[in-house]
């Protein structure tokens, strides 16, 4: 069978546990907080690496564009099992326009001059939720895709995914080269462990900038402005059904 | 159960605002090109602090805090209830590779730093849940067989204590003999090549669901000291005659199996000796001060956690109108507070760093020991203070941190012991 290699997609985000808040100036505060790889990013890596340990992939490269910082997220998916890294280097400044269609051009330049036959992706970042990177990469590569998967299996050029739609499961054969993202359900990732964490240090990661790979990062999307969710006021107690009935009639409710 | 760790890692980000967090006070980070110190970072607990630690502890540390937040925190109620963890939960901490971490490879263990071991030790104590006894088993019953174990012994105990399938102890304390070591009276009477055990101890931490226990007992009573005469034994849980008496009942340290233990007429092959015969004493003076040394890390760890903890409170609990930490009695308590621990922790990463060199000496131990304990007590007695009526509720977690923090003098050699090997250093004549 001929070697098979992945590109897995790892995005740094706002921590789960963090509440986010809006920054006075535009955007969200990030400075200074804490940051942790997308959990959907993990599962799909976590799919790679379980796929290599069965022999069906060769190789497992992890791809992350941003600041200086998604290194250590790079550095995290070594440990976790990737064999190289990829940093598509972006300033702070340009990141903050970087939407999922700039990013879907650059995997797709990787996936081509890394000659992958599958790329690997969460299907949503927690941090902007757009759900768009993998169909939009998989477009540009005029490559089948399978998103949201909760199950996969490869058998030769073949893969079998199984994805979660809203009537149950649906479950389709691609042929490679192709896009899979991966749904909450796919798998449950491991933890970095310490001799991995020390083995990743002497795993390779490239820097690139996206002139490198020829990739225009012009976006056409201008945010209007971030705003807090409204705060919840203070309800009013009533006494009895009556008092009720009547602040719901003030109200024009009923 | 999988499927059910995996919603709780994962959906969460998808939950409703106000959903319950894990640990709200774990939010920040801190990755400049220098490392800053706990002094100058956001919280005390932040990831990426302290310039003793590298770039590559700060990802143990992720995986580490993980792993207490899922597989620990969230059943440790239960475990308290129950007066001990599960045994799955130690293999999970195998599977992981959080136990025997600073055990070199080639003899079954990690082969990580003593800092890999100190990011352990700290977020145990940063998610306040003291019943896994992982820093005992790995860091001091460990290095016991490692170090002086047969080549036999270390290839049948390390791998094993490392996948969290043999749980280790050691039994130094008996009935009528704590901080007086020498006055140890279980006896170990040579038979043939055999010998037979007999005698008894008690507060023996991860008692009740020990596989190994390391026993020290008497070998020679009519050596020209006491402690010329003691030597260490390996003694598997279903030896006959190794009966486990009962959980003790303690005022904290609620989900720690902590048991005693009895020998009655144990027979032991002579492979279960430890090490040389009568030279356990030794042994045991070289390896205590990493113990003190753990048990003054994870004092200051819990004080950052009770700090942290009491921000939090003081900054929601409102009183007289205002949160009360609007109050300057309550925030010059809290500047206190913070300088003490901060000047604390400088001490104790230069013992963890010095200890990582093997330059720590014992007495220099032993002060770590006495004054991280101590403060952990005041700070604890403050935190509850600042928490008022709530904060003696069993259900605030600062209630839990302060009866756990009460036999942190005492254990692990009392702090009248430690002034004592303090002093001993300080007038005796060069």
């Amino acid at each position: 069978m001929a070697a098979l290699r992945a590109l897995v997609g790892v995005k740094r985000v706002i921590d789960y546990a963090v509440k986010v808040r809006v920054r006075p100036g535009g955007g969200v505060v990030t400075d200074g907080v804490k940051h942790s790889m997308n959990p959907f990013c993990e599962i799909a890596l976590e799919e790679a690496v379980r796929l290599r340990e069965r022999r069906l992939l060769q190789e497992i490269v992890v791809v992350s564009c941003g600041p200086q910082q998604c290194q250590e997220t790079i550095r995290t998916a070594l440990a976790m099992g990737a064999d190289r890294g990829l940093h598509v280097e972006i300033p702070a400044p340009q990141y903050d326009s970087l939407g999922p269609f700039q990013v879907a051009k650059i995997l797709a330049v990787l996936a081509k001059k890394e000659g992958v036959s599958l790329v690997l992706l969460g299907k949503q970042a927690i941090d902007d939720d757009c759900n768009q990177t993998g169909q939009m990469t998989a477009a540009l590569l005029d490559w089948p895709q399978g998103t949201f998967a909760s199950a996969l299996a490869l058998e030769g050029e073949q893969l079998m995914v199984e994805r979660e739609v809203d009537g149950g499961l649906e479950s389709i054969r691609l042929r490679l080269p192709a896009v899979v993202t991966a749904d909450l359900r796919l798998n449950e990732p491991r933890y970095a462990t310490l001799p991995n964490i020390m083995k990743a240090k002497k795993k390779k990661i490239e820097v690139l900038k996206p002139s490198d790979l020829g990739v225009d990062l012009s976006s056409r999307l201008a945010v209007e402005r971030v705003e807090e969710p409204p705060q919840r006021q203070a309800g009013v107690k009533v006494e009895t059904v009556d008092d009720l009935v009547g602040k719901l009639k003030e109200g024009g409710l009923i | 159960m999988a499927a059910r760790r995996l919603l709780s890692r994962v959906v969460r980000p998808l939950c409703a605002p106000g959903a319950r967090q894990p640990a709200r006070y774990l939010q920040t980070e801190n990755h400049e090109l220098v490392r800053q110190e706990t002094s100058s970072a956001k919280t005390l607990m932040d990831i990426g602090t302290r310039r003793i630690f590298s770039s590559d502890h700060d990802i143990f540390r992720e995986s580490v805090r993980k792993f207490f937040q899922e597989a620990v925190l969230p059943y440790h109620a239960e475990w308290e209830k129950a007066g001990q963890v599960s045994r799955e939960l130690w293999e999970k901490a195998g599977q992981q590779g959080l136990l025997g971490v600073n055990i070199s490879e080639k003899h079954g263990g990690i082969g990580g730093d003593l800092l890999s071991s100190a990011v352990v030790w700290e977020e145990q104590m940063y998610v306040n849940c003291s019943g896994p006894g992982f820093s005992l088993h790995s860091d001091i019953v460990m290095p016991y067989i490692a170090n002086y174990g047969s080549k036999d012994q270390i290839e049948r105990f390390i791998p094993e204590m490392s996948a969290g399938k043999c749980i280790g102890a050691i039994a130094m304390t008996e009935p009528g003999a704590g901080s007086d070591l020498q006055g140890v009276r279980t006896y170990a009477k040579k038979d043939g090549s055999d010998w037979i055990l007999n005698g008894s101890k008690v507060f023996i931490t991860n008692g009740w669901m020990s596989d190994l226990v390391i026993v020290v007992a008497v070998t020679n009573r009519e050596a020209r000291s006491p402690a010329h005469g003691i030597s260490l034994f390996l003694v598997e849980n279903g030896m006959k005659g190794f009966i486990k008496g009962r959980k003790l009942e303690k005022i904290g340290l609620k989900a720690q199996d902590t048991a005693e233990l009895f020998f009655e007429d144990v027979r032991l092959p002579a492979s279960a000796l430890l090490g040389q015969e009568n030279k356990g004493f030794y042994y045991l003076m070289a390896e205590l001060p990493q113990e003190r040394l753990l048990i003054a890390d994870m004092a200051l760890a819990s004080c950052e956690f009770m700090f942290e903890e009491t921000r939090n409170y003081v900054k929601q609990r409102k009183a007289f109108g205002k949160t009360i930490a609007h109050l300057q009695t309550v925030q010059h308590k809290l500047a206190e507070l913070k300088t003490q621990i901060c000047v604390g922790r400088t001490f104790v990463d230069s013992c963890l760093q010095l200890h990582e060199e093997k330059r720590l000496d014992s007495s220099t131990a032993s002060m770590a020991k006495y004054w991280a304990s101590d403060l952990q007590n005041s700070v604890a007695t403050q935190c509850v203070q600042l928490h008022g009526g709530w904060g003696y509720m069993w259900e605030y977690p600062i209630a839990k941190a302060f009866v756990d923090s009460r036999v942190q003098p005492i254990y692990g050699g009392t702090n009248e012991i430690m002034k004592e090997l303090i002093a001993r250093d300080i007038v005796i004549d060069k």
